[in-house]
C-alpha cells in the first residue's frame, strides 16, 4: 500500500472518510458497551427511536444542537488559525455568569434585558477565550493547558457566586440564583425546551462567519496564518492580532451559547454541570467534522446533538453512567483525526 | 520542626503522582511525542490497579499484580496515541485529547461496579515516592550518558538525522509512548492502592494535565522534575491546610492549582524555557522528507 499525497482533496473523499471514521467509532464505542455488560445493538437501537421517532426526541435533539451550532462555528474558525481552544465548555460558564449577572443585577428597560444579557455574555465569554490567545502569543504558553486549566477555574467562579453572593434569597440548600424575570426569559418553541431566538443566531452566525472566512481581508489573514505561519510574517499579517481577534470570536460565540442555556432552560445560574453538558468538547468534534467551514457546522451540529441526546437516554433509561459521553466523543474524536491522512492522501494499493 | 518534616512528607506523597507521570511524559516528548492523554491513562491505571486489587481478594501478593495491570492498562491505551499520532500522522494534540476522553471515559464506565469499594490491604506510599525520585536519577543519567539516551534524543531533536544513521525512528517513538503510558497508569495505582485506597470517578482530578505542564516547567529534565513535583506538591498541601483556617472561600483554594499551572507555564514562557524543548517535538515524522 502506498500514499500518494493529495492537496486538494474532491470533497466525495471526503464525505467518504469521515462517514467510514464514524462507522469506525460506533464500532469501538460498541465494543467498550459490551464490556460494560450492555448490547451495542440495544444501546444504538435506544439512542435511536428515543431521538428520531417523535417531536419530543427530535426537540431534544435541537435544543442541543442550539450551543453546538454557536461553539462549533466559532471553533472551526479557530481551529483554522492553529489556535486549539479546548476550554469552550469555561467560556460558556463565563457567558452564562456575564448574562446572568445583568438579568439579576442591572435593571434595564425589559426590552433592553435580552440584548444586553447576550453582548455581556459575548464581552465575557470572548475576554475568557483572549486571556489564553494573549498568553500563548505574549508567553508562548500551550493554549490547550491554559484553556482547559480555564475550565476548571470558571467552574469554581460560578460555584462560589451561587454558593455566596449571587446565592438566590429562598433556595435554602440549593446551589441556585435566584430566577430571572420572565422579561428576560427566551421563548421556546411550544411544549419544547428549544428557545428559538438562539437557534436563529446561530444559524445566521454561522453563515456570517463563513463570509468572514472566505470573503473576508480578516478571513484571508486567518487562512494564511493557519496554513502557513512563515508566508503570514512574510505578507506583514500579524500573526498573534489575527489570533486574538480570532479568539475573541470564538469565545464569544462559546458565551452567546451560555446565555442561550440559561436564559433559555433553566432560567437562573446553576451548577455549572447543568448548565453545559460538555458542549465545549463535543464542539470540538463538531468543528472537526466540518472540517474548518463554518457553515458545515449547520449539518454537523445536529448530528452531535443526536449523539448527546442519544447518550442522555442511555444514561437515564439504561442507566449507565454519564461518562459515556465521554467515550463516545473521545472515541469519535480519534477516529476523525486517525483517518485524516485518507483523505489528505491517496491510497493505492499496489505498489509502483 | 515536626510542622516542617509534616509539610515535606505531604508535599512528597502529593508530588509522587506528578513525578511518577512527568517523568513518563518527559521521555515520550523527548522523543518527539506530546501526549496529553496522561490524565485519561492515569484513570485508567487507577481503575485497572484497584479493579485487580480488589478482584484477587484479600492476600498480599496481588498488590503486585495490581501495580503491573496499572503500567499494562496505562501502556495498552497510550498505544492509540501511538498509532494515531506517529503511524497516521495524526495531530498529537488534537488525539491526546481524546486519548483523555477516552480514558476518564471508559474508566468511569466500567469503575462503577467499584464505586464505594473498600481496599483493605492498602499499599504504602513509600516505595512509589523512592522508585519514582531513583527512576528521575536513572533517567536523567540515561538521557545524558547512555546510547539509548542519544538514540532517545536524537530522534526528538532531529529524526531525519537519526533515520539517516539507520535507528527506527517509529519503533523508538513509539516505546517511548509505551513508557509514558506506563508511568501514567503507576501514578494512578498510587492513587488507587495508596493515597486513598478506593475507587471514584474523577480521582485524578487534572493531576495528568499538572503533570503535562509539569514537564514544559521543568525544561525537560527528570532531575529538575523531582523539585519541581515536590513545589507542586507543597501548594497542593498548603491549599488543605489553609483551607478551613482563613475567612477566604474554599472555591478560591480549589481553582488553586489550575490557576498556578497557568502560572507556571506563563513564567516558563517568561525564562524562555522553550529553546529547551525537543526540535521535532509535535510533529510526526515521515520517510522521504529529509
Amino acid at each position: 500500500m502506498r500514499l500518494i499525497p493529495d492537496p486538494n482533496p474532491p470533497r466525495l473523499r471526503v464525505l467518504w472518510v469521515s462517514l467510514g471514521a464514524i462507522a469506525v467509532a460506533l464500532l469501538i464505542a460498541g465494543g467498550v458497551f459490551a464490556a460494560y455488560g450492555l448490547s451495542p445493538l440495544e444501546a444504538y437501537g435506544t439512542m435511536l427511536r428515543g431521538t428520531l421517532t417523535d417531536w419530543k426526541g427530535l426537540s431534544e435533539v435541537l435544543r442541543r444542537t442550539i450551543p453546538l451550532l454557536l461553539v462549533g462555528a466559532g471553533l472551526t474558525l479557530a481551529f483554522r488559525a492553529q489556535f486549539f481552544n479546548i476550554g469552550a465548555e469555561g467560556q460558556i460558564l463565563m457567558g452564562a455568569i456575564a448574562g446572568g449577572g445583568v438579568a439579576l443585577f442591572l435593571p434595564l428597560p425589559p426590552a433592553l434585558s435580552l440584548p444586553a444579557m447576550f453582548v455581556a455574555g459575548l464581552l465575557l465569554g470572548g475576554a475568557w477565550a483572549l486571556l489564553a490567545a494573549w498568553l500563548r502569543s505574549r508567553l508562548a504558553v500551550n493554549e490547550i493547558l491554559s484553556t482547559l486549566m480555564l475550565n476548571y477555574v470558571a467552574q469554581y467562579i460560578l460555584i462560589y457566586l451561587i454558593n455566596g453572593p449571587w446565592k438566590g434569597q429562598h433556595v435554602r440548600g440549593f446551589l441556585y440564583s435566584d430566577e430571572f424575570a420572565p422579561y428576560e426569559q427566551l421563548p421556546t418553541l411550544p411544549g419544547t425546551l428549544v428557545h428559538w431566538p438562539t437557534l436563529v443566531l446561530g444559524i445566521a452566525l454561522a453563515l456570517a462567519l463563513q463570509v468572514l472566512l472566505t470573503r473576508t481581508t480578516l478571513g484571508y489573514e486567518l487562512r494564511v496564518v493557519g496554513e502557513n505561519p512563515g508566508a503570514a510574517r512574510y505578507a506583514g499579517i500579524s500573526i498573534s492580532k489575527v489570533v486574538l481577534i480570532m479568539a475573541l470570536i470564538t469565545g464569544g460565540l462559546a458565551g452567546l451559547a451560555g446565555v442561550g442555556e440559561v436564559a433559555g432552560i433553566h432560567h437562573r445560574l446553576l451548577e455549572p454541570a447543568q448548565i453545559s453538558l460538555g458542549y465545549g468538547f463535543t464542539a470540538v468534534i463538531v468543528a472537526w467534522l466540518a472540517r474548518g467551514n463554518p457553515a458545515l457546522v449547520l449539518v454537523t451540529a445536529p448530528l452531535m446533538g443526536l449523539i448527546l441526546a442519544g447518550g442522555d437516554l442511555l444514561k437515564i433509561s439504561l442507566n449507565m453512567p454519564f461518562r459515556v459521553i465521554d467515550v463516545f466523543s473521545g472515541v469519535m474524536l480519534l477516529c476523525l483525526i486517525a483517518s485524516e491522512i485518507f483523505v489528505r492522501n491517496r491510497v493505492q494499493w499496489r505498489g509502483r | 520542626m515536626e510542622e516542617i518534616w509534616n509539610a515535606l512528607s505531604r508535599a512528597l506523597s502529593f508530588g509522587t503522582p506528578l513525578l511518577l507521570a512527568s517523568l513518563g511524559a518527559i521521555i515520550n516528548e523527548r522523543a518527539g511525542v506530546v501526549n496529553l492523554g496522561v490524565e485519561g491513562m492515569m484513570a485508567v491505571g487507577a481503575l485497572a490497579a484497584f479493579a485487580v486489587a480488589y478482584g484477587s481478594g484479600a492476600g498480599e501478593g496481588n498488590l503486585y499484580l495490581a501495580v503491573v495491570a496499572a503500567a499494562l492498562a496505562g501502556t495498552l491505551l497510550s498505544l492509540l496515541h501511538a498509532f494515531a499520532s506517529i503511524t497516521l500522522r495524526a495531530n498529537q494534540f488534537v488525539s491526546g485529547l481524546a486519548l483523555s476522553m477516552i480514558g476518564l471515559g471508559v474508566a468511569g464506565l466500567l469503575g462503577k461496579r467499584f464505586e464505594g469499594f473498600p481496599l483493605f490491604n492498602q499499599a504504602p506510599e513509600w516505595p512509589f515516592t523512592l522508585g519514582a525520585v531513583l527512576l528521575a536519577l536513572v533517567l536523567a543519567f540515561g538521557l545524558a550518558y547512555t546510547r539509548l539516551g542519544l538514540v532517545v534524543r536524537s530522534v526528538g531533536e532531529n529524526p531525519g538525522a537519526a533515520d539517516a544513521l539507520g535507528i527506527d525512528v517509529l519503533r523508538v517513538r513509539y516505546l517511548a509512548v509505551a513508557f509514558g503510558g506506563a508511568m501514567a497508569g503507576l501514578a494512578g495505582a498510587f492513587l488507587s492502592l495508596a493515597y486513598r485506597p478506593s475507587w471514584t470517578d474523577g480521582m485524578t482530578v487534572g493531576l495528568g494535565w499538572i503533570a503535562v505542564a509539569l514537564v514544559i516547567f521543568v525544561g525537560w529534565s527528570p532531575l529538575r522534575a523531582i523539585g519541581g513535583a515536590v513545589f507542586f506538591g507543597l501548594l497542593y498541601y498548603l491549599q488543605f491546610r489553609l483551607q478551613g483556617q482563613s475567612g477566604i472561600p474554599t472555591e478560591f483554594f480549589a481553582a488553586m492549582p489550575y490557576l498556578l499551572v497557568i502560572v507556571v507555564l506563563a513564567l516558563a514562557g517568561l525564562r524562555r524555557v522553550q529553546g529547551a524543548a525537543p526540535e521535532a517535538l509535535g510533529r510526526p515524522y515521515q520517510r522521504g522528507e529529509r
